[in-house]
């Protein structure tokens, strides 16, 4: 079964008196441990796409089955539950808690999800590991570098065991080598049995992934297999 | 329910955090609070102590007592021209009336004079002299802190025999005893023989035994004024208060035939009791505290709206952040409570700050005589005003926060 299938869905704004078509009418499925990455020039739509894939915001057409639910006509709480038991969000930000130290940032869905205290530090500490954090377990956001930050959204996306990972643009506020470092990390995971969905501009990241969907005006130009896909060279924070 | 306390508790963890992280604000914010809350502890305490010492200087005239006036004390119903042309009481109508009545333990007349008091340099103006019988002691209450009362011979003889109020005596003779030293009233020289013991009550000004020095009846005619010039009362002690109403109406038949009344004859006179008093009080402290707690509510009124303006701020502020949580899976309901937990934090820790500022507060009035009462139920007023108003100014920028887009607050930059 798919573990996303979306249907003829489209995305329409009001802005003041014109409506704008964010998307057209886009059909795709993803299956279980694939490797994504949604690919288009800024204004293409993919934004919107990556919202509505991630329950952060509901079409205005067409269908939305994740998982075997149909999630189009959720409400606010069940979408807040999808979110929080389904999906692991990467931002180009990084969208860290600026005060919190990384084990309250990664232990906070589990907050949400109702978790207790102690099992939840438990699993936090775990997920920090994971992605080769285990000594930065009490630092704040500010006293990491940029890589280091990512590395601690990555571990907060991963400790709920989400079905899919969505990163958006995640090596964009990253340098050449740390970035690559990161897209390492998703590798890893992705052969370690999650689904990753990337969104980018960039056609070198896009590479990682297996497959890739170019969108353009709303609409779905080209959805492809990648034919030489970049596997990078293990890091040294690999997983154990 | 569980699930709706753990939240509650990790909402109010969350808080914590987010109050620790911005100290300054907070302390500014809560200083709104402080200041409300102490304003409506000290209020509802000083009303308190207001009321204490008004019902304390009421019972110190004694329940049991009636006064035998011309003019009623608190009632309106009789025009005050028809009481100012009523006749005078004096002195003899008082001697008939006593031999009159049965039921009463004590009959004394009484009359009031304002003179000047004088101690070698030391001198009041415009103290209140009571002029009455020995009989006036069993009317009353009051104890002795030095000396006696005047006895019959001393009543009797008009003789300048003075007892002092605990405040007169104070001031006259700071250092010594007072007893057998003598004092001058309107130049006439007064032997103390007694100095009564602090009554303390605050409201009832120069009628507060305190303040007022107490000689023979007679000798107030002798030195001070013409007997007929003034009305005297006569004050009427009932052995207990269950017989108080029976004693009324002795008293009354008992001045109607002193004065010779026929019975379609209104009575001349007036028979006041402390319950018209109470109410008169009752009525006056209703009115300070309705007055005092729209003062002080309007100030913990303007705390409140400093706490929804830094609630709105903060949630402003904090939108990336509640676009995080909301990416992450917090709910509506989350968002809700973490805010309200905030802003509830706030205003207790406020609540606590501003009981202990009035805490102080009631110490510091305690030493300039002022009555204060802080009671018990002033914890629970702060607690209870101060946990509300978090909720209430709280709740329009929670809710705001809550149902703002996930997508558009995690944009918020």
């Amino acid at each position: 079964m798919n573990l996303i299938s979306i249907e003829h869905i489209a995305k329409i704004y009001d802005v003041g008196s014109e409506e704008v078509h964010a998307l057209r009418d886009v059909s795709l499925t993803i299956e279980k441990n694939e490797y994504v990455a949604i690919m288009g020039p800024s204004g293409s739509g993919k934004s919107t796409l990556m919202n509505i894939l991630g329950c952060l915001d509901t079409p205005s057409k067409g269908s939305y089955i994740f998982n075997g639910i149909s999630v189009g006509d959720m409400d606010d709480n069940d979408l807040a539950k999808i979110r929080n038991k389904e999906i692991g969000f990467v931002f180009q930000t990084f969208n860290l808690l600026p005060r919190s130290d990384a084990l309250h940032n990664v232990e906070l869905p589990l907050i949400y999800a109702g978790m207790n205290s102690y099992e939840r530090k438990e699993r936090a500490r775990e997920a920090l590991a994971k992605v080769g954090l285990s000594d930065r377990v009490t630092h704040k956001p500010n006293e990491l570098s940029g890589g280091q930050r990512q590395r601690v959204a990555i571990a907060r996306a991963l400790v709920t065991s989400p079905s899919i990972i969505l990163a958006d643009e995640p090596t964009g506020n990253l340098d050449t080598k740390t970035g690559e470092d990161i897209m390492a990390l998703f590798s890893e995971l992705h052969s370690t049995g999650n689904t990753i969905i990337l969104v980018t501009h960039e056609e070198y990241i896009a590479e990682h992934a297996a497959r890739i969907i170019r969108i353009r005006d709303g609409m779905i130009e080209r959805d492809e297999y990648v034919e030489k896909r970049i596997i990078p060279s293990s890091n040294n924070h690999s997983l154990q | 329910m569980g699930n709706f306390l753990f939240e509650l508790k990790e909402g109010l963890l969350i808080s914590l955090r987010a109050i620790r992280a911005n100290k300054i604000r907070s302390i500014l914010t809560t200083l709104g609070i402080v200041i409300g809350i102490a304003a409506v502890v000290l209020m509802s305490t000083a009303v308190t102590g207001i009321d204490q010492s008004f019902q304390k200087g009421v019972s110190s005239l004694g329940s049991d007592n009636l006064y035998i006036d011309k003019w009623a004390w608190f009632n309106n119903d009789i025009p005050w021209w028809q009481m100012r042309n009523r006749r005078n009481l004096n002195m003899e109508e008082y001697e008939r009336f006593k031999d009159l009545v049965k039921l009463p333990v004590a009959v004394a007349p009484s009359i009031w004079t304002n003179q000047t008091i004088k101690k070698g340099e030391t001198s009041i103006e415009f103290m209140m002299v009571t002029g009455t019988t020995n009989e006036y002691l069993r009317t009353t209450n009051l104890n002795f802190n030095q000396g006696r009362f005047f006895n019959e011979i001393e009543s009797k003889g008009a003789r300048s025999v003075v007892v002092l109020g605990s405040e007169i005596n104070k001031q006259l003779f700071p250092f010594g005893s007072a007893v057998g030293e003598e004092i001058e009233l309107k130049g006439n020289k007064f032997k103390v023989v007694g100095v009564l013991e602090e009554q303390g009550s605050f409201v009832m000004g120069s009628f507060n035994p305190d303040n007022q020095v107490f000689v023979p009846i007679d000798a107030v005619f002798k030195f001070f004024q013409n007997e007929s010039f003034r009305s005297i009362t006569i004050n009427v002690r009932a052995p207990n208060s269950q017989l108080v109403e029976d004693v009324k109406q002795e008293a009354i038949g008992a001045m109607r035939q002193v004065r010779g009344l026929k019975y379609y004859e209104a009575d001349d006179f007036s028979i006041n009791q402390q319950e018209g008093l109470l109410s008169e009080i009752n009525k006056t402290i209703g009115v300070i505290q309705i007055a005092g707690f729209v003062i002080t509510g309007l100030s913990l009124f303007v705390g409140a709206i400093g706490i929804m303006n830094i609630m709105f701020v903060s949630v402003k502020e904090r939108t990336k952040e509640i676009g995080i949580r909301k990416a992450i899976g917090a709910k509506r309901r989350t968002i809700l409570s973490q805010f309200l937990a905030e802003s509830a934090i706030i205003c207790l820790i406020g609540g606590v700050m501003g009981f202990f500022v009035a805490f102080l507060g009631t110490r510091i009035i305690e030493q300039y005589d002022f009555p204060v009462s802080l009671q018990y139920d002033a914890v629970v007023l702060a607690f209870v005003v101060s946990l509300l108003t978090g909720l209430i100014s709280g709740f329009a920028p929670a809710y705001s926060a809550a149902k703002m887009d996930p997508v558009e607050a995690l944009r918020y930059e």
